[in-house]
């Protein structure tokens, strides 16, 4: 990942401040699945930079609406565009749902703890992705891809609803072509003509080849896709510690201070969102949380 | 048929079965082959079999009318289905299609079920496999139900 232009950082005032809120407009957009589409910002300021780690996420304010947590799901060696997917479940995602190419949008961030991507050298790497949980990891599986030699094999196991749910199709097709990767889609369910896997994501688990003593597993979607995919992997000998998850919250502040996204001792916009397993298990089974 | 016995032995969910009990399994295996396309078992139709897919894709499905077949799960290289065999009547509740050119063992179902019913020892161990296979199917299928993406629709 590039470093950030630090003076024009500190002309800003982002350094000193970490809730400041840069304005971006949008570049392109795109329609990913019926209730899912993805856009392209660059910022308005000097910067031109967006630096960034796999698995962090930015609060977008769209203006006169309101703020929302978003994981960025483009590639972290791409900083001069931000991208963003999200899903349009309520006012403030259907509000950038309606703006078009040349809108605006406040961004601040990048916050939270990203994916293990460094301690994953030379190891075998599995992703396991459910729903719209593809977003927030695609932007490892870039830096894997752009990183090649320093891992071992590189699976992605993908499931969604049905064919029609299926994120970044043309890249999963991309990437499903490439001889030093696995990926595998299934489906919940399929009509007729469909020709791939049939089943939930835990179910790609024993298709794939992998060391279960020497590898890192990255999880991200709901989090009982997330409950059954872990318990899948220790079924397969991978440990505990070698297992990591993105947790999903209200992300307010996006700095651990409002309490908002709080799980037992940790803030997930501050500490997470993206956990070692072993760290949020006991949060992770209670119902209360 | 040494190697249809190299396959079965070799196979995860037979691998720990002593070789008196591959025996009697090679003596109700035969090789078979079906093109793309190609109907395995139809729902309804007497269930005389379970299948080791070798090679290939078989797609379960439903006939859910008017929307016409729901694929309910696939089943790949290295993988059991069917195990309505095991259970009175002994009638398979889905259809099983071929999506490419599949290889597969198939085991004789009413032949292994005279086997297992004249040796309870070789039932219980065929048993115990079947039931593992049935129990990961059904978190599958409960999976499946609750929608576990999630995105409400």
């Amino acid at each position: 990942m590039a470093m950030a232009n630090k003076n024009s950082i500190n002309q800003l005032g982002i350094a000193d401040n970490p809730v400041f809120t840069r304005q971006f407009r949008i570049i392109r957009k795109r329609t990913e699945t019926y209730d899912t589409f993805s856009i392209d910002l660059v910022a308005l300021d000097d910067i031109a930079v967006f630096d960034f780690e796999p698995g962090q996420f930015n609060m977008l304010y769209i203006f006169g609406i309101g703020e929302v947590p978003i994981s960025i799901s483009g590639d972290p060696e791409n900083t001069g565009t931000l991208t963003h997917t999200i899903r349009k479940v309520g006012a403030v995602t259907r509000g950038i749902g309606g703006l078009k190419k040349g809108g605006y949008l406040g961004v601040r961030g990048p916050y939270g703890a990203g994916w293990p991507i460094k301690a994953a050298a030379g190891k075998d790497v599995i992703a396991v992705a459910g729903g719209i949980g593809l977003a927030p990891l695609r932007p490892a599986i870039y830096y894997l891809l752009a990183h090649r030699e320093q891992y071992s094999r590189i699976i992605l196991m993908y499931g969604a609803r049905t064919p029609e749910d299926i994120l970044y199709l043309r890249q999963l097709e991309k990437w499903q072509s490439l001889k030093d990767m696995t990926t595998l889609v299934t489906v919940d369910r399929a009509l007729g003509d469909w020709r791939g896997n049939v089943g939930v994501v835990t179910t790609l688990v024993g298709r794939s080849s992998f060391d279960p003593s020497n590898c890192i597993s990255m999880i991200c979607g709901p989090e009982i896709m997330m409950r059954y995919t872990v318990l899948e992997l220790e079924k397969h000998g991978v440990e505990e510690k070698d297992i990591y998850v993105s947790m999903e919250r209200n992300m307010k502040c996006g700095i651990g201070l409002c309490g908002h996204c709080q799980i037992g001792p940790t803030f997930v916009c501050k500490d997470g969102p993206v956990y070692r397993y072993e760290q949020i298990r006991n949060q992770f089974l209670k119902r209360e949380m | 048929m040494e190697n249809l016995e190299k396959i079965l032995a070799n196979h995860p969910s037979l691998s720990d079965l002593d070789d008196k009990y591959i025996q009697l399994l090679v003596s109700c295996a035969s090789n078979v082959v079906f093109k793309a396309g190609e109907y395995i078992f139809r729902e309804g139709e007497p269930a005389d079999n379970f299948y080791l897919i070798r090679h290939g894709r078989v797609l379960i499905e439903v006939n859910l009318p008017p929307k016409g077949s729901i694929i309910i799960r696939s089943r790949e290289e290295g993988e059991i289905f069917g195990w309505s065999w095991l259970v009175p009547p002994y009638r398979w509740h889905f259809d099983a299609k071929a999506v490419e050119l599949t290889r597969a063992i198939a085991l004789d179902g009413k032949c292994l079920r005279g086997k297992c019913e004249a040796d309870h020892d070789l039932g219980y161990e065929i048993m115990k496999r079947f039931v593992q296979i049935i129990a990961e199917r059904l978190e599958a299928t409960r999976l499946q139900l609750m929608d576990i993406y999630g995105n409400g629709k």
